[in-house]
């Protein structure tokens, strides 16, 4: 089995010195792949008990077919010159005070697409598409680009806020010169749903169906949620680890504590259908 | 001999195969459009369709005339004028093919936005704001035309090349007697002579078009390609992306048609066998700086830029030195194009020498079919693999299970077979295509004579077809590599899930909002590009005097 990503050396040296797993027997990747296997019924439940211990249920799926193995959030970057506060809702960003000043990606983007399928979770369809509609009056341009965009024009004076991930400011901040000053224009603050958290989006695992190698999978699987490996990729990866007892890495500790929103992401997953037609509905990407 | 008599169904059944292993993703598209999805097409129509529909048209209008403008109008210059430095743009002009238009686009998003080298260069006279109303906004659908196009242009300059050296100069001096001035020869005799290699060039131009979704989604123009995507992940409705599919086909086979239409009516005699080239026009001074200036602009926005762009940032980022991850993806890279390239040389010979040796409809059918998987936007191909893949690891597992051998997991899936499936249907166009032409420069004469001479027909393509081919199987085989290479969308989504291809890792980076840490993948694939893209255009100038 190979690991890509961010950590790839770390990891895999350390599962170089357990057991090799063919390598078709885990999937560890985006979130959209992850969601493109489950349509196609090619996972299978993988039932552990350690990782039902670690993972917090609202991360899991209840049948064992997927689990979040790190998870980041959607916050706005806000502008120091021009966003005044330092707390934010996600239902505020609808507010007309912030027109024509929000920045945002595709609303089909797999992590907008979450976002708004919380928003569907956490106040009903009817609420979401006004919110939508809100939300579209209010920014500053067609939704394209990538999150790190958002920033950039944040920077450039075209936005107040900027929608993005906690990484992507990160990496920009850190391991980015060129991109350093668009993060530097901006401060992170962690949004929270009213009366809930902030939302977090997951990278997840799934086991593949007929893994020739499951029990090897599985143990890989607890290895990724234990203490050691989660520190590695919340180091890499400036993402949030899964599990308590991990430290956070110094940037994104510096957003301030993140009390993350404990909508399960089954229910979020559910409501996915329901905010790609709302997005489509009010014309938000167009 | 006895090798001889399995040699002609072997190479029948290999052309049957090939056939059916294109329509195979097309069917099961098809099939899973079966299944009902009422709410979405509801839906697609009420909020989604009229939009894409539009978005989809003029993107592929307008990328079409970009490419048009572009690549006839320099494949005229250089074609009918001589000034200096046109040598150079004869090699030049097809370059952009190596740029894929995902990279493209991340680059002149990076240029030309805010805060980017115009706007920074701007600042140096303007206050910044009034520096960022004159930024162009690249991400938008007129961006979208300019960025696709001026990568795609080459295609039609390349068809439109060939087709003006190959006008005899009697039509023009015919026209010029009569009192016709120089545009409207151009207009009137060259253009609508070549109308049938522009039209073939412009509807590679447009299927490229409606293959990308990288660049379009990245530049805000909402496809249909994008809604196939969409439909089918963030709604979970697999019939509905489907449908959108067969609804895309649709317009693929709207398309080839307008191709066919722009190829009706012609005949040979309009090119005389043995044409006599026309005599460039020496252009000086002023104009001659024109006319090159004219075909620079084409290299320089669609290769130089972008080119500059990535050997900047892999220099800046000291990406030439870092990271052994790079030549593990282009070792992935290499081994699947490789594999991909093999497979799609032996099936399309396959199926081309059937119709050598017994020509007749279901075998020219074959090939027909084997050449229309290029029409096959990657999306829609993996979609249409994906199920009947699965379905066959589904049974090779059911099937263990019932013999009680040990379960093989999802091999075809996890080992790249799908990922290489991909490459051989959507790229065989090309070795049919050129094998195709080869066959035909081999008299059947030849083929005789062997046969009188009581040689086999598996000698006869031994000893005589095969090393006649060589050139055209080697510049077949490049071009497979190359597309493989480049290609994004099936890769994403077929690939084994822990194998990252140099394609792959430029989207992985980008899509974690750092692109340039994927320059020198993306250079890798250029620089692999180019050698190919030369060795097509190596005759660049026809020989003087009967060919």
């Amino acid at each position: 089995m190979t690991v890509h990503g961010g950590i790839a050396p770390a990891i895999a040296a350390d599962v170089r010195r357990g057991e090799l797993l063919e390598w078709w027997t885990l999937f560890w990747m985006s979130s959209v792949i992850v969601l493109m296997w489950l349509t196609m019924g090619a996972s299978q439940a993988m039932k552990s008990a350690v990782i039902d211990k670690i993972v917090p249920a609202e991360y899991r799926d209840p049948d064992g077919d997927e689990s979040g193995i790190s998870m980041r959030a959607r916050v706005s970057y806000a502008s120091n010159d021009r966003a005044k506060q330092d707390a934010i809702t996600y239902e505020e960003l609808a507010d007309p005070k912030w027109k024509g000043k929000i920045c945002i990606r595709s609303g089909q983007h797999i992590y907008n697409n979450a976002l708004f399928a919380a928003y569907v979770a956490h106040h009903g369809e009817a609420k979401a598409e006004e919110w939508l509609r809100g939300l579209k009056a209010n920014l500053a341009q067609k939704p394209s680009g990538g999150d790190r965009e958002a920033a950039r024009d944040v920077a450039a004076g075209k936005c107040d806020i900027g929608i993005g991930n906690t990484y992507y400011w990160a990496l920009m901040m850190n391991k980015d010169p060129d991109k350093k000053p668009w993060a530097e224009a901006t401060k992170v603050i962690l949004p929270t749903f009213a009366g809930g958290g902030t939302h977090v989006n997951l990278s997840g695992l799934l086991l593949a169906k007929h893994a020739p190698n499951r029990a090897n999978g599985i143990k890989l699987i607890e290895w990724l949620a234990g203490e050691h490996a989660q520190q590695i990729y919340a180091d890499a990866n400036y993402e949030y680890p899964i599990r308590d007892g991990v430290a956070i890495n110094p940037t994104i500790a510096s957003y301030g504590k993140l009390k993350a929103d404990t909508l399960p992401v089954t229910r979020i997953g559910a409501s996915r259908k329901a905010a790609s037609t709302l997005v489509d509905k009010v014309g938000f990407d167009n | 001999m006895t090798s001889a008599r399995f040699a002609e169904p072997v190479v029948s059944a290999l052309a049957l195969f090939t056939a059916a292993l294109v329509a195979m993703p097309v069917l099961a598209i098809a099939l899973l459009a079966t299944q009902p999805a009422p709410d979405v097409w509801q839906h697609l129509i009420d909020y989604v369709l009229p939009l894409a529909l539009r978005d989809t048209a003029l993107l592929l209008a307008g990328v079409g005339l970009v490419a048009l403008i572009a690549g006839a109008g320099s494949a005229w210059i250089v074609s009918r004028y001589d000034f200096a430095g046109r040598r150079m743009l004869l090699w030049l002009l097809p370059l952009p093919l190596a740029i894929p238009t995902y990279i493209a686009a991340y680059v002149y998003v990076d240029l030309f936005e805010p805060l980017g080298l115009l706007h920074r260069t701007l600042m140096l006279w303007l206050p910044p704001r009034d520096a960022l109303a004159l930024l162009p906004g690249p991400r938008s659908l007129p961006g979208a035309i300019l960025i696709i196009g001026m990568v795609l242009y080459p295609y039609v300059y390349l068809s439109a090349r060939a087709a003006f050296q190959l006008q005899s100069a009697d039509f023009a001096e015919a026209a010029r007697t009569l009192g016709a001035g120089r545009w409207s020869i151009f207009l009137r005799i060259s253009l609508p002579m070549a109308r049938p290699a522009i039209a073939i060039g412009l509807a590679l131009v447009a299927l490229e078009t409606l293959n990308d979704i990288g660049a379009s989604e990245y530049l805000g123009v909402r496809t249909l390609t994008l809604s196939i995507f969409t439909t089918w992940l963030n709604r979970g409705s697999l019939a509905g992306a489907a449908q959108l599919s067969c609804l895309v086909l649709a317009i693929v086979a709207a398309l080839m048609t307008l191709e066919r239409y722009g190829r009706r009516n012609v005949t040979t005699e309009f090119s005389s066998e043995n044409p006599r080239p026309t005599a460039r026009t020496p252009l000086r001074g002023f104009k001659g700086r024109l006319a090159f200036a004219a075909c620079a602009l084409p290299v320089l926005s669609g290769f130089v830029v972008p080119l500059l762009f990535l050997v900047h940032q892999s220099m800046r980022r000291s990406l030439l030195t870092a990271d052994a991850a790079i030549w593990r993806d282009a070792f992935h890279s290499v081994i699947f194009a490789a594999l991909a390239t093999c497979v799609a040389l032996v099936l399309g010979f396959a199926t081309i020498l059937a119709i050598r040796w017994r020509p007749d409809r279901w075998r020219s059918l074959a090939a027909n079919i084997a050449q229309a998987g290029y029409a096959l936007p990657g999306l829609v191909l993996a979609l249409g693999l994906l199920a009947p893949v699965l379905a066959l690891d589904n049974g090779m597992n059911a099937l263990a299970s019932h013999l009680g051998l040990p379960l093989p997991g999802l091999v075809l899936m996890g080992s790249g077979t799908a990922a290489v499936t991909a490459y051989v249907i959507r790229f065989l166009a090309v070795p049919t295509g050129f094998i195709r032409a080869g066959f035909e420069r081999i008299p059947r004469d030849y083929d005789d004579s062997a046969r009188s001479a009581g040689a086999s027909d598996l000698t006869a393509m031994r000893r005589i077809h095969l090393p006649l081919l060589r050139p055209v199987l080697v510049g077949a085989a490049i071009v497979v590599f190359v597309d493989c290479l480049k290609e994004l969308p099936a890769t994403l989504l077929l690939r084994p899930l822990n194998v990252e291809t140099l394609a792959t890792s430029i989207y992985q980076h980008a899509s974690r909002g750092s692109f340039e840490d994927g320059a020198l993948a993306a250079l890798l694939i250029v620089a692999a590009s180019i050698g190919p893209v030369a060795w097509l255009t190596r005759f660049s100038d026809m020989p003087r005097g009967p060919a």
